[in-house]
């Protein structure tokens, strides 16, 4: 079980009159205090942790966040911001003692501009939301996590969501234009706006992926782009996942990029076909969905191209998609994995870290190695072509000792990660289920240099306090 | 995902078929996104996540049922939009099913709420009754005005008069019980359920699907015994009632598959096919389930039957746009999408599809009726969509959904009555009429 701050017990002690508090900025259904209710937002997509909070608002303008924060500052409460309760780190994970801040309810699209190619949404936006907003006018938000139906671009900035498409078009950062964010005393600030590379420091570049602890984001304007004039992905199918590895830093190495290169392995493949009749090779090993975009004649070249390079690691078969229909199959497939994983085991846990592809084979073949010394199943499915790895721990959360091994089975993939020249977390965030790794991977004087960020933005570590760091008073 | 339930819980079936349901739930939030009351009211208890959340909680503890969960149960449209969604497999219908019941047998509602339901369930599955009530109700349309809006006692009454039809069509021709046989040679024979609610406000539907499928080379069996499937009731918790009509439904068919033969059940109101189709699940503990399962087996909505016994139209086409809006039992409930669409298309109409197809109207079952408010938001929703098509009609599967849509500007009927237009019957009469 994860340990967190001890709660303030002063704050516990004035729950009503915080309550009471909140209720007189809020409409009646905005302020959650109920026992009962609490219940369902005591987790996020990390169910393993869990717990209840002190109240959960539900704001609609950032006006009202900015009342809130004013308010729980003088207060001296803690908030831990909240979108669609998607994340897999436990970015959203409550404190007792804390007020979930939800940003559902901002879900209005306030401008489409074509010509400037830019959008200006509220944070509980959905991601995909944004595309389905500009389509029609043939654009698209770009970085697609998996979760893009759910969850929200708040979320996505405050975690620097990747996504399979994120090897051509970059993540959340690249894709970031402005943000209005309101501070933890409840003053809203504008950062950035119309137009490429903010003046000043590169305050959009600290926001983003800072997971909630230095303001809570309220609007974002994100880059719009051209939709490509067609798609189309290719499935091959190997006899091993060390293989599908190699065939991986092929691609990479010969200098090819293409829009998405993603991986599953044989639990996975099972598992995703069930769901989305994809047409997935069952009898495979390991699979690579390859995606290539531009005009029909490019489509051709590249996928020439990648037969050829796939041809040369002994392939069970390779096919590409004959439709749009068949390719939204493929992608139904990858997209659905996490929760498709729910239908050959009960619980898991998602891992997410990065590594040099040229490591591919030789990390698999370690996370295989510990699968057998574990006895835990896991399933491998990762964007292959950023060396964004997302093993799935397989444990039953019924049985307390599994949920111990997938535990350690986790930290020793992440702890491999960095060992062989890798990071820690790829788009999921650290949250609290990477926390205390994070002196795998930094030295204690790099941790003090970013608490001191942390510390000018939030003198009292008020916003999702019990994150990223482990935990240990705040430097001075 | 984690459950605390015990030993001796898990002994009672209903709980152990919980059980498994949460124990599939990863809690991934997909869901959420497309539920129609999430999407309405931004909050997590008013999702199916949220939902399955409250449920495990008062299951687990196997406390009573309480006011503040109970809102968040009912507000669920059982659209069942979330099952189309989930990547691993949650049968969030049996889970949200036990818990209806469960809040009926461990809750008490208020008197006006207890008076609704009793009234809606002693009513709308009893074609007569229902019939008296909606000539009544026609003397009582114009007080309306009078009640207040809104999810009141009165509010709800208003929504109820404003929803019964202005005049009533004259009882079916054909649909009473007794056989109707084939045109030409007989080459499969089915039973059709005729239904309730749908018998009083809209008889042409049955008329329709009769005169096709007998035009087919179909023999159709209006079984005796056969009523309501029991989903109205289903649906508000009562499951003594709703087993009963299931039961005689399985009796009334059992008999006809075990006389003269069934090639099909047909359903031509999905609501009710999404309920037929479960039978097995609902009997699996009870004497009849080999014959309940024999008949969920048989259940089609009447495209799969037009579709498997090979629908073909005989007049030219029309040149009519026609806006699809699948009824959420159709799609969600039985994952039929594309069949009556590749009909229309065979029927020679140009077919085009709303923006957010999978949201509910708001109709599903008698929730128009319990939660008037969030039903009106999102009809409006559903017309703005349905217009943007600038269709000549609309055409659905379910008399939920068509009464739900009806006065919002374009006419709406019953997909099997285009489709026996086209193979020679009358012009349907939503469409005469606009």
């Amino acid at each position: 079980m994860i340990t967190q701050l001890p709660p303030r017990q002063d704050v516990l002690a004035r729950r009503d009159a915080i309550v009471a508090g909140l209720r007189r900025l809020l409409p009646p259904d905005g302020v959650i205090a109920e026992k009962l209710l609490l219940k369902p937002y005591e987790t996020d997509g990390l169910t393993a942790y869990r717990q209840v909070p002190l109240a959960v608002v539900l704001p609609e303008t950032t006006a009202q966040v900015a009342a809130i924060m004013a308010f729980l500052h003088r207060e001296g409460v803690r908030v831990v911001p909240r979108g669609a309760g998607t994340s897999l780190s436990g970015g959203a994970l409550p404190m007792q003692d804390a007020v979930v801040l939800g940003l559902m309810r901002m879900n209005r699209i306030l401008e489409i501009d074509t010509a400037d190619r830019l959008a200006v949404v509220q944070a509980g936006v959905t991601n995909i939301g944004i595309t389905q907003a500009v389509q029609a006018e043939g654009f698209f938000y770009a970085p697609d996590p998996s979760s893009q139906l759910a969850c929200m671009i708040g979320g996505n900035v405050n975690m620097n969501a990747g996504g399979a498409h994120c090897l051509r078009y970059g993540v959340t950062a690249n894709n970031l234009l402005g943000l209005k964010i309101v501070t933890v005393d409840g003053q809203v600030i504008e950062l950035g706006g119309a137009h490429l590379d903010a003046a000043g420091y590169d305050w959009l570049g600290l926001l983003t992926g800072s997971e909630g602890q230095l303001a809570i984001v309220t609007e974002v304007t994100v880059r719009i782009l051209r939709s490509p004039e067609g798609a189309r992905a290719m499935l091959a199918a190997f006899r091993a996942n060390e293989v599908a590895g190699a065939c991986v830093a092929s691609i990479i190495a010969s200098g090819i990029i293409p829009v998405a290169l993603e991986f599953m392995d044989r639990p996975a493949i099972h598992a995703c076909e069930a769901f989305a009749h994809a047409g997935y090779p069952l009898d495979a090993e390991a699979m690579l969905i390859i995606e290539v975009e531009g005009s029909p004649a490019e489509q051709d070249e590249l996928l020439g191209r990648l037969r050829d390079i796939c041809a040369r690691h002994d392939p069970i078969s390779v096919k590409v998609s004959s439709s749009v229909a068949e390719s939204a199959a493929i992608w139904k497939g990858r997209k659905g994995a996490f929760g498709a994983v729910g239908r050959i085991s009960p619980d898991y846990l998602c891992m997410d870290g990065v590594i040099p592809t040229s490591r591919l084979a030789e990390v698999l073949r370690r996370i295989g190695e510990m699968s057998a010394e574990r006895g835990l199943q896991v399933a491998n499915i990762f964007h292959a072509g950023d060396g964004n790895l997302h093993p799935l721990i397989m444990f039953d959360a019924n049985d307390p000792d599994s949920f111990a091994r997938a535990e350690r089975f986790g930290a020793d993939v992440l702890t491999l990660c960095v060992e062989v020249g890798g990071c820690l977390t790829g788009e999921h965030g650290v949250g609290v289920e990477k926390r205390d790794l994070m002196g795998v991977q930094f030295t204690a004087t790099e941790l003090d240099q970013q608490r001191r960020i942390k510390s000018a933005f939030d003198p009292g570590w008020l916003l999702n306090p019990s994150k990223v760091f482990p935990l240990q008073p705040a430097p001075a | 995902m984690q459950t605390s339930f015990t030993a001796a819980q898990l002994r009672d079936p209903a709980i152990a078929a919980s059980n498994q349901v949460l124990r599939t739930c990863v809690h991934c939030g997909f869901c959420t996104a497309t539920c129609p009351t999430f999407v309405l009211l931004g909050d997590e208890l008013d999702s199916p996540r949220g939902r399955i959340y409250l449920i495990k909680d008062m299951l687990e503890a196997g406390r009573p049922a309480t006011a503040e969960v109970v809102l968040h149960v009912d507000r669920c449209l059982s659209c069942l939009s979330c099952m189309t969604t989930c990547p691993s497999g949650v049968h969030y219908m049996h889970l949200v099913d036990h818990a209806r019941t469960y809040v009926a047998q461990t809750y008490r509602r208020p008197w006006h709420e207890r008076g609704l339901r009793a009234l809606l369930a002693g009513v709308l599955p009893y074609p007569g009754r229902f019939r008296r009530v909606l000539a009544a109700a026609r003397l009582a349309r114009p007080f309306a005005r009078l009640l207040p809006r809104g999810g009141t006692l009165f509010g709800r009454m208003r929504a109820m008069l404003a929803m019964a039809p202005a005049s009533l069509p004259p009882a079916g021709v054909l649909d009473g019980v007794g056989v109707h046989r084939a045109e030409g040679a007989r080459r499969f024979r089915v039973a059709l359920l005729a239904g309730c609610a749908q018998r009083v406000l809209d008889p042409a539907i049955n008329d329709a699907t009769i005169h096709l499928l007998t035009r087919m080379g179909g023999e159709v069996v209006v079984a005796a015994g056969a009523g309501c499937c029991g989903a109205l009731t289903h649906h508000m918790g009562r499951h003594a009632q709703a087993m009963a009509s299931a039961r005689a439904n399985i009796f009334a068919w059992s008999d006809e598959i075990d006389g003269a033969g069934l090639d099909g059940i047909v359903m031509n109101a999905s609501g009710c096919g999404t309920m037929v189709k479960d039978y097995g699940f609902m009997f699996r503990d009870e004497p009849e389930a080999a014959a309940a399962a024999r008949v969920a087996a048989l259940a089609m909505d009447v495209s799969e039957a037009l579709e498997k016994f090979g629908y073909v139209p005989a007049r030219p086409a029309p040149g009519l746009t026609v806006a699809y809006h699948s009824a959420c039992s159709l799609q969600h409930g039985q994952k039929v999408t594309d069949t009556p669409k590749v009909l229309l298309r065979k029927a020679g109409f140009r077919v085009v599809e709303p923006a957010e197809g999978h949201l509910c109207c708001g109709s599903a079952g008698t929730y128009n009726l319990m939660q008037p408010d969030i039903a009106a938001r999102l009809r409006e929703r559903k017309l703005e969509n349905l217009r943007a098509t600038r269709p000549d009609l609309v055409a659905t599967g379910n008399i939920g959904c068509m009464t739900q849509l009806a006065g919002g500007g374009l006419p709406v009927v019953h997909t099997v009555e285009l489709l026996d237009w086209m193979a020679g019957g009358p012009e349907p009469a939503g469409l005469c009429r606009a």
